[in-house]
């Protein structure tokens, strides 16, 4: 009996290489997606990493999964159910907090307590950011055209590009340049004065990122953000019912459901070639597999490093991907809880324990928190992005226990000396020392405590420097220009070989969008 | 002057916009937060409570009591057991729907009818001649609904009863924290969950038991918004917005039969006489010309629509009561949608609609008028069966 030949097989059963193998299966290709580690998602999983508690162990919030995933595959029948993160709080340094609510009014009159004019500011900046996402927006829907060529679908998709650009009309298109060119503090500078409330919003535009909010270019990320506001309408924003990992699996079932097989446990060592084309895979156990495609979910230096022979790719590319900037710059601390953490700004329980708690009391914090990680260092004082998983679903936590998640941001990848058991440690008592600081009965609810480097996110999900969108989102390395110019449309140089990951366009996030943009391009150029 | 349900004292100081609507003449929550996002998100994820008191309920006794209630509704009450419950619809003379609640067989030959409209009368009218004691308990009783899919957790710590063996539309006696109760698996959401009936004098220190119980569930006072669109979702009809009560319909056309509003399942072809019968089996023999079934707007023609005025889709936060045309793609009018909501759950635009022969078949593509800028427009629609949402945790 000859083994089963594939039409696609997807490397890396991540949320990106599942979309993907959903939308091929669901168009009849024989699909299977290969997974190294015993669960699926990447960096979307649910693990119970203490008994009882269950931790998004990475990434923990939806904010930009696309619309159309959604529709297209069905995920709210295959266990999608988004529930409400409704508040941000910032604990700030005089005792006092600055909240935003999910009701706009009491938003506004809460930003009214610490600055009139920045609360009616809040308004005219919605209405300008809500235009430059539906500016952007459609860019993300479509695969980048390469300006640097003369074919006519190139010529075609700048074509539409120019115009789209074009009807924005002079106002919104040089927000949009300002957008593109300046740092976040500089872009919030010109519109607000409550410097907390600058920084954090600013917030949204270094996560993930080897950026301070003073460093030029932050200001698109900021843009991201929103892109999730717009689809607000959707309703797509907020937390994922048994964590992220219950995303992955949904998608894993609609892939499934349209007849991709999937196998975990089972590492792809090499993608298979000969005279410059795919014949198949070979996983770590020495088993191989023959396909006509394969499909990497894997980040670009994978993809173009490790899976394959470099003899089989040319320079330039190979040039590209070196420089193709990882730099690894966030952390996560998961925390198993006894109890809720008391606020000194927000004493007790209330709906603030519901939402995110932002720890970005002012725009220097923020930049002193790069500073240290500019020079080698992890944040003494670390921005984070807290959120407690178990207030939204109960079943995250025993009953009446928690779950915190915390975003920690920065930890250089590249720490000075190199990260060590010693090093995480003492990362993980910055941030519990600096949360402590506005919640002081944190320490002695900790029943575990799960401190992750960005050495730990690379050796967990195979993220090159632990970078937690396979690549930067900075400008020079995005949409036409991700992850290398000229190899922007999913394809490579070695025919029947794809990529489908965030490291290309749009990237970021649980978004979902690159998995299907290549696998519709897989489609489209098979057809 | 509006009534106040007996829970009141506990649930007035948690409405914090002043958010409330009357409900058959009672002061109710319509959401505790400004928005019933969170309410609503409870139903499908933890445990909702929701203050159901404006019922109308009435204990019937005495030796025809089950005769009485055989004439009134669809189904069989010889077939009831005690400790069952029933939904039905009940119909005028010519089986054209009056209202529609739940009987519950209290066993000792005592039974609970619950109704959305006030059934006195009409109760009164159908027992002429028979030995029974119809009570107008309505506000002798305050009721709870524990809706979600930690309901039964937090109501097995809360309640001295096995639940586990407690089926669907089953109802058991025990007590709470030493407050008597009735726990019937029922429910407006189409979710797992129980209706919990209490003497009203016991309603707050009941109210106080869940709420303590339910707090490491999770558990979140939820109001009409919320519960309503989990009852779209769960394709269950409301009296006065769906389907107009024969005993208030100004005009013929208003009336509907069970059949009609998608109840002709709990219509008993083989049972005695009750109200209604000959026309029901009639409408059996020759096909209904109207039908009710759930409605799927198509999401790119609606976000189509918005989009040619610039402008992503509008969705409501909460569900729409309104009556919209149903048009074939041909443009001949096949209905009208009465209710809708967009469901956060499955991320789809939804209705109720009657339409009319043929147009009510699953997979029949319809268009639904919506308002698009202050224009009327025709989104795509395709006919769905009801419900539209039906975990398997509801009767597991």
């Amino acid at each position: 009996m000859s083994p089963p030949r594939y039409d696609a097989i997807i490397v890396g059963g991540g949320h990106n290489g599942l979309v993907a193998a959903a939308y091929l299966a669901r168009a009849d290709r024989k699909t299977l997606v290969l997974e190294r580690r015993p669960m699926l998602g990447g960096a979307a999983v649910t693990e119970e990493v203490y008994p009882g508690f269950k931790f998004s162990v990475f990434s923990y919030v939806v904010s930009l999964l696309r619309p159309e995933i959604i529709r297209d595959l069905d995920l709210p029948r295959h266990g999608l159910q988004i529930l409400p993160l409704e508040s941000t709080v910032t604990p700030l340094d005089n005792g006092d907090y600055l909240a935003s609510w999910s009701d706009p009014d009491e938003t506004r009159r809460e930003l009214c307590r610490h600055s009139p004019r920045d609360a009616d500011a809040a308004v005219v900046f919605g209405r300008l950011m809500h235009h430059m996402a539906m500016a952007v927006k459609p860019i993300i829907g479509m695969v980048p055209p390469d300006p640097a060529s003369l074919s006519p679908g190139d010529l075609a998709g700048l074509l539409k590009l120019g115009r789209h650009f074009r009807s924005l009309g002079p106002e919104r298109f040089h927000a949009l340049h300002k957008l593109m060119t300046m740092s976040s503090a500089d872009y919030l500078d010109e519109w607000f004065e409550f410097d907390p409330l600058k920084a954090t919003k600013s917030a949204s535009g270094i996560i993930g990122t080897f950026l301070g909010p003073r460093s030029p270019g932050s200001a698109y990320v900021l843009l991201h953000h929103y892109m999730g506001e717009i689809d607000g309408a959707f309703r797509a924003w907020g937390f994922q019912k048994g964590g992220t990992g219950s995303i992955s699996n949904a998608i894993a079932s609609a892939a499934r459901a349209h007849g991709a097989e999937i196998r975990t446990d089972a590492g792809v060592e090499r993608v298979l070639t000969r005279d410059g084309r795919v014949t198949g895979v070979a996983l770590s156990s020495g088993e191989e597999i023959a396909a006509g495609l394969v499909v990497s979910g894997l980040d670009p230096r994978l993809t173009f490093t490790r899976l394959v022979d470099t003899k089989e790719l040319p320079g330039e590319l190979l040039e590209g991907v070196r420089r193709y900037k990882f730099r690894g710059s966030s952390g996560k601390v998961n925390l198993a809880l006894s109890g809720l953490p008391n606020l000194s700004c927000m004493p007790g329980e209330g709906p603030h324990l519901r939402g995110a708690i932002s720890i970005s009391p002012s725009i220097e914090y923020l930049e002193r928190a790069y500073d240290d990680a500019k020079y080698g260092e992890f944040s003494r004082n670390p921005y984070m992005d807290i959120v407690i998983p178990s207030m939204i679903d109960p079943n995250m936590a025993p009953p009446g226990k928690h779950v915190m998640s915390i975003f920690v941001q920065y930890a250089p990848y590249a720490l000075n000396g190199g990260w060590t058991d010693a090093k995480r440690e003492a990362f993980g008592d910055a941030v519990v020392k600096t949360l402590a600081r506005y919640a002081p009965n944190i320490e002695s609810l900790i029943l575990h405590r799960q401190v992750l480097t960005p050495d730990d996110i690379e050796r967990i999900t195979g993220l090159s420097e632990g970078n937690i969108f396979q690549g930067e989102l900075a400008l020079q390395q995005l949409f036409f220009l991700r992850p290398v110019p000229e190899w922007a449309k999913y394809r490579t140089p070695i025919h029947g070989y794809w990529q489908c990951g965030a490291g290309t366009h749009p990237g970021g996030g649980i978004m979902g969008a690159s998995g299907r943009l290549a696998a519709l391009e897989i489609m489209k150029s098979a057809a | 002057m509006l009534k106040t349900s007996p829970f009141h004292g506990r649930t007035a100081p948690l409405v914090r916009a002043q958010t409330w609507r009357r409900w058959s003449g009672y002061q109710m929550a319509s959401a505790y937060d400004p928005h019933p996002d969170r309410e609503y998100a409870a139903i499908r994820n933890s445990a909702a409570l929701i203050d159901v008191s404006p019922l109308y309920k009435y204990r019937i006794t005495g030796r025809d009591a089950a005769r009485l209630l055989d004439r009134m509704i669809t189904r069989d009450m010889t077939k009831l057991k005690p400790g069952q419950v029933y939904y039905t619809p009940w119909c005028d003379g010519v089986g054209k729907v009056i209202d529609d609640g739940t009987v519950t067989n209290l066993g000792n030959g005592a039974y609970r009818l619950t109704s959305a409209d006030s059934s006195l009368r009409w109760l009164h009218m159908n027992a002429v001649g028979m030995e029974v004691t119809i009570e107008d308990i309505s506000e002798r009783v305050g009721a709870l609904s524990l809706q979600g899919p930690l309901s039964r957790e937090i109501l097995s710590r809360a309640a001295a009863v096995d639940l586990s063996s407690l089926k669907y539309f089953r109802m058991i006696e025990g007590s709470i924290h030493g407050i008597p109760v009735a726990i019937s698996r029922t429910g407006y959401t189409g979710d797992l969950g129980y209706e919990i009936w209490v003497d009203a004098k016991s309603a707050v220190p009941l109210w106080d038991a869940l709420m303590e119980e339910g707090k490491p569930y999770g558990i979140v006072p939820t109001g009409v918004w919320g519960m309503d669109i989990a009852r779209i979702e769960a394709g269950l009809i409301m009296l006065d917005v769906d389907y107009f009560s024969a005993h208030h319909a100004l005009i013929e056309a208003r009336k509907s039969t069970p059949y009609e509003i998608n109840l002709g399942w709990a219509v008993s072809a083989g049972k005695g006489p009750f109200n209604g019968r000959r026309s029901l089996a009639a409408e059996r023999k020759r096909g209904s010309a109207w039908g009710f079934v759930g409605l799927e707007v198509d999401w790119d023609s609606f976000e189509r629509l918005f989009r040619a005025h610039g402008l992503p889709p509008q969705i409501p936060t909460i569900a729409w009561r309104a009556s919209a045309p149903v048009y074939t793609p041909g443009g001949t009018q096949a209905g009208y949608a009465t209710s809708g909501c967009w469901s956060p759950l499955l991320k789809k635009s939804l209705a109720l609609a009657h339409l009319r022969k043929p147009h009510f078949a699953p997979g029949t593509e319809v268009h639904l008028e919506v308002t698009v800028e202050h224009r009327r427009e025709l989104a795509d629609a395709i006919v769905r069966k009801l419900p539209f949402y039906d975990p398997e945790r509801k009767k597991a």
